[in-house]
């Protein structure tokens, strides 16, 4: 009996988790079909973890306050790229310049959020569709910007770097370039302000993190001891400590033996800072009195609204918070990146994002930093190898691009479509 | 004691030209817990909704006459306005967070903050929240009512009752409160929580509360009140100190005697003392109107009435039967088991059903009123269809003829068999329900709530019909109503639901204290010398 309520658990387990399951067995898949090296792959998935994570923990917030996957991170996304570009256009480069980029990107994606949160409160219960349609709408908006008011009504020379010189030879060019070169930091651009500042060595920042971890992870088991009710959480606290420990001794033993895994490139320490800092702010402002009314209005609008918050503007600073976010976050993506597809850039990140913080494991009710972090991994690790076990399995690493693609909206697809069955299943009449 | 704390002095309220309230008067004093009870529409809610500045008040107009607390006259525009008065109220439906714990929800909204760093640049909203303070604030509010709920479990696992005291925890907590509403707050409870509740609610009012108490429950009021107001189709018929007066007296004032009946029987009827429908230990999960065992038979060639208040499962029966609602038990008409949950096989089996949700599923709105007619018998019994082999297709001739002659028969005022169902005054929505039901020529036919949202004189069309239906063809009728008048004018027997179950099955010509006293879920009771 016991035994059978066990393996229905665990099945139940693995229902609720299978895309994070599936993902980890096509990573797994992965390296037994295809001979990559662990070190090179590891250097890559870092890469665009660093680039992505940001944007990913953006959505957070608003799955908390019960706003669904913010597919209008999108519109954050803009208002990053027009700071960019502007910073471009003055020609302000480096560190200088990245931090001009990320100030003016502020307001505009507070007024795109407030925009946004205000249409979603209009779209009450349909928040997901509008956000989708925001983007698309946005883009229109964002098009006529950069393709006619920048030459048309801000005249701007021909021989300006960002502009499309006139076809008929004028004067004044009209239009932003598709691709703009952001330029080497420390010749005036922006490629690398931020990841050049600092950097370490993997296996170093790798001891690191572990043993800071492992720290934490001591004063909270202490701590645990002292209050009651806590005896769950001792044994995950045990297991990291443990994990922390072995990822050091790996880490010790490939430095000594310099094995591939010590030639994963450098750690880019000031983004990795950024990273973990917007982890914590995360965290943090759950914990505040404003994040106990987004958990409030998350779960019910209509008791927050009789208890007096004020479910609108709590939605409105949400979207606000999630918009500011992603535009800081495509700012990091494209100086990591060092151009910018002027047109292209903004378009797929609230798809990539969503797919990666649904693949952590989250749903549209529910998020977490780790969800986020997790799913990051795992969605680049799944970008990664698609290619890898076309070639290997198939002799065509264009297959595995089309599995990128099916994997993609397959999994938005299949959590969304998952949730709402959960949610049936919950709300359903039955006579017991 | 003698303090008055809350007072509502010849309040008047119509909604749209229809009088709710008229000229009510009512003091609740200081640490008195002053019952308030009335039938469903006599004015109970309209009343507190006045008290609470609720925006549904204001935007038909307001309110004549005045609410004074504490001997001050005081306008209340929003519930948030009542909450700074002192006024609180325990929801029928639980207004709690099932993710929260104990303390978040009783501190919802009110939670006590810490300042930090940012939130002194950037606002209250950011400060931090001392859950060791609010932890102490939920214990010591639990503790008032003497309950034992550890405050940092979370809602969402907890049983019903503790649920109704974590609200009434939040009311108590909040700072200054002086009138407490509790809206039927036994309506969920078994008996052992609702006897913890009643006491709780006695603790309250010796520290000086007032308490304001609605509940149908007869027994629940003579043992927890002092004071006792009775509204009747909104008009104040009486307050009296509950120790001089009794559970059948309150009864009888409660239902009155509205209209007077007139039953005329015609001499030829025949009631056969056969059991054409019988009912056993059926049980129905239909929200708001759960129906936890019914026994009932029905005679063949009889209109059974069915009555009860709102809530206590009256509904569920025949919605159990239909299908509508997962429901298990044994139903048997005319000697064969009809199969629960599968509403197709009731209707085939000779079950028509006519329901109270006259636009959810009663009509397709937007369709004309002959597929009205027609529907239900070309889905169940292949009418009005013609048979190509591979397609079926409907046969609108036939369907516009049949149309016409349940038209003509029971007098529908429409443009033409073609006018949009949704578009017809409610006596005549419900005559189209009543011509689908009849296409279906069935043996036994129930309705619900036959005359809600129906002006006074399609009211006695419709029962006329019915009785004409009865008497004419013959038909057995199990009719559901909440006005009791009408069951009284033309049902045989009335069976009282009470609670999911019969309370009892009553004659019509019965007294008002027996019905009373039988709806209010008081079951034992000496006959009263007022017959």
């Amino acid at each position: 009996m016991g035994e059978r309520l066990g393996s229905r658990k665990a099945l139940t387990w693995a229902g609720n988790n299978a895309v994070t399951l599936v993902f980890v067995a096509f990573t797994v898949f992965g390296f037994m079909a295809s001979n990559l090296s662990v070190g090179w792959f590891l250097g890559e998935l870092m890469g665009r973890l660093y680039r992505n994570a940001f944007l990913v923990i953006s959505l957070i917030i608003p799955v908390v306050a019960g706003l669904g996957l913010n597919f209008g991170i999108v519109v954050g996304a803009m208002a990053g790229q027009i700071a960019v570009v502007a910073v471009r256009f003055l020609d302000i480069g480096g560190l200088g310049g990245l931090m001009l980029a990320l100030l003016l990107a502020a307001p505009i994606a507070v007024l795109f959020g407030w925009l946004t949160g205000l249409l979603y409160n209009k779209t009450r219960g349909q928040e997901m569709i509008a956000s989708l349609i925001v983007g698309f709408f946005a883009n229109g908006i964002y098009q006529f910007l950069f393709l006619f008011v920048m030459g048309v009504i801000i005249k701007v020379p021909s021989t300006h770097p960002l502009i499309i010189p006139s076809a008929v030879g004028g004067e004044y060019g009209v239009g932003i370039r598709v691709t703009v070169d952001l330029g080497a930091a420390d010749k005036g651009g922006l490629k690398y302000a931020l990841d050049n500042i600092a950097k370490v060595p993997f296996l170093y920042a790798v001891i690191g993190i572990a043993a800071l971890i492992l720290v934490l992870q001591i004063v909270r088991f202490i701590r645990s001891k002292k209050t009651a009710g806590a005896q769950v959480n001792k044994m995950s606290t045990i297991f990291n400590m443990v994990l922390c420990l072995v990822v050091i001794a790996i880490a010790v033993y490939s430095k000594i033996t310099r094995n591939s895994l010590s030639m994963v490139a450098k750690v880019p320490v000031v983004t990795v800072l950024l990273i973990i800092a917007l982890c914590i702010f995360t965290e943090w402002i759950l914990k505040t009195k404003l994040g106990q009314d987004f958990k409030a209005v998350g779960q019910s609008q209509k008791i927050a609204e009789v208890s007096g918050i004020n479910v609108d503007k709590t939605r409105i600073i949400a979207v606000i918070i999630s918009t500011v976010l992603a535009a800081w976050g495509q700012i990091i993506t494209l100086q990591n990146i060092g151009t910018l597809n002027t047109y292209t850039a903004h378009s797929q990140v609230g798809m990539f994002a969503v797919a990666s913080i649904l693949v952590g494991g989250a749903s549209t009710s529910k998020a977490t930093v780790k969800q986020a972090l997790i799913g990051t991994i795992l969605f680049n690790a799944m970008f990664i190898m698609s290619p890898e076990i076309g070639q290997a399995v198939f002799g065509q690493a264009l297959l595995g691009e089309y599995f990128r693609t099916f994997m993609v909206y397959g999994v938005i697809g299949f959590a969304l479509g998952l949730y709402v069955w959960k949610a049936n299943k919950a709300t359903k009449l039955t006579i017991e | 004691m003698s303090e008055k704390l809350l007072e509502f002095k010849n309040i008047s309220k119509s909604f749209y030209g229809n009088q709710v309230l008229k000229d009510v008067s009512m003091t609740v004093k200081k640490g008195e817990v002053h019952a308030l009870i009335g039938e469903n529409g006599a004015g109970k809610s309209t009343l507190m909704n006045i008290l609470f500045g609720m925006s549904a008040i204001h935007e038909t107009g307001g309110f004549e006459g005045s609410v004074m607390i504490e001997g001050k006259e005081i306008k209340i525009k929003s519930p948030h306005e009542a909450m700074d008065h002192g006024i609180g109220m325990v929801h029928q439906e639980f207004m709690l967070i099932p993710g929260f714990t104990v303390t978040e929800n009783i501190k919802l909204n009110r939670e006590i903050t810490t300042d930090n760093a940012v939130s002194k640049v950037l606002g209250g909203r950011l400060k931090g929240l001392d859950y060791e303070k609010m932890n102490h604030d939920a214990s010591k509010a639990l503790n008032t009512l003497d309950m034992d709920i550890e405050s940092y479990a979370q809602v969402a696992g907890l049983p019903v009752g503790h649920m109704q005291f974590i609200e009434i925890a939040r009311e108590i907590d909040k700072d200054g409160i002086k009138i407490l509403v509790f809206d039927e707050p036994t309506a969920v409870l078994a008996d052992a929580e609702a006897e913890n509740l009643l006491k709780a609610i006695r603790r309250l009012a010796d520290k000086g509360i007032g308490i304001i108490f609605i509940s149908h429950r007869l027994d629940e009021i003579v043992s927890v009140a002092d004071t006792v107001t009775i509204l009747r189709d909104g008009q104040h018929i009486a307050t009296k100190p509950i120790s001089e007066t009794s559970a059948a007296d309150i009864a009888n004032m409660m239902i009155g005697r509205a209209v007077t009946i007139d039953r005329e029987e015609s001499a030829d009827r025949q009631i056969s003392d056969e059991v054409a429908l019988k009912i056993e230990n059926l049980h129905v999960n239909m929200p708001g109107e759960r129906v936890k065992g019914v026994d009932l038979e029905v005679r063949k060639g009889e209109i059974l009435g069915i009555g009860g208040l709102a809530g206590q499962g009256k509904l569920g029966i025949a919605n159990g039967i239909m299908g509508i609602y997962p429901a298990k038990g044994k139903v048997t008409f005319n000697g064969k088991e009809l199969p629960l949950n599968n509403a197709k096989q009731v209707l085939r089996n000779g079950v028509a059903f006519v329901s109270e949700d006259r636009k959810g599923i009663g009509l397709l709105l937007d369709e004309p009123i002959e597929l009205n007619i027609a529907f239900t018998a070309m889905q169940v019994e292949d009418k009005f269809l013609k048979n190509f082999g591979i397609i079926k297709m409907q046969d609108t001739r036939a369907i516009k003829e049949h149309a016409n002659k349940m038209i003509k028969d029971l007098d529908i005022r429409c443009t033409s068999s073609m006018q949009k169902a949704g578009s017809l005054s409610g006596g005549n929505q419900q005559k189209v329900c009543v011509a689908r039901a009849l296409t279906q020529e069935p043996q036994l036919l129930l309705v619900s709530e036959p005359t809600r949202g129906i002006d006074i004189g399609a009211k006695k069309l419709i029962l006329d019909l019915l009785k004409q239906l009865n008497e004419e063809m013959g038909m057995t009728i199990v009719m559901t109503s909440s006005e009791l008048a009408e069951l009284r004018s033309i049902c045989d027997r009335i069976a009282i639901v009470c609670d999911g179950t019969v309370a009892g099955i009553l004659s019509p010509t019965d007294s008002d204290t027996k019905f009373g006293l039988m709806m209010s879920g008081v079951t034992e009771f000496e006959e009263g010398g007022n017959e």
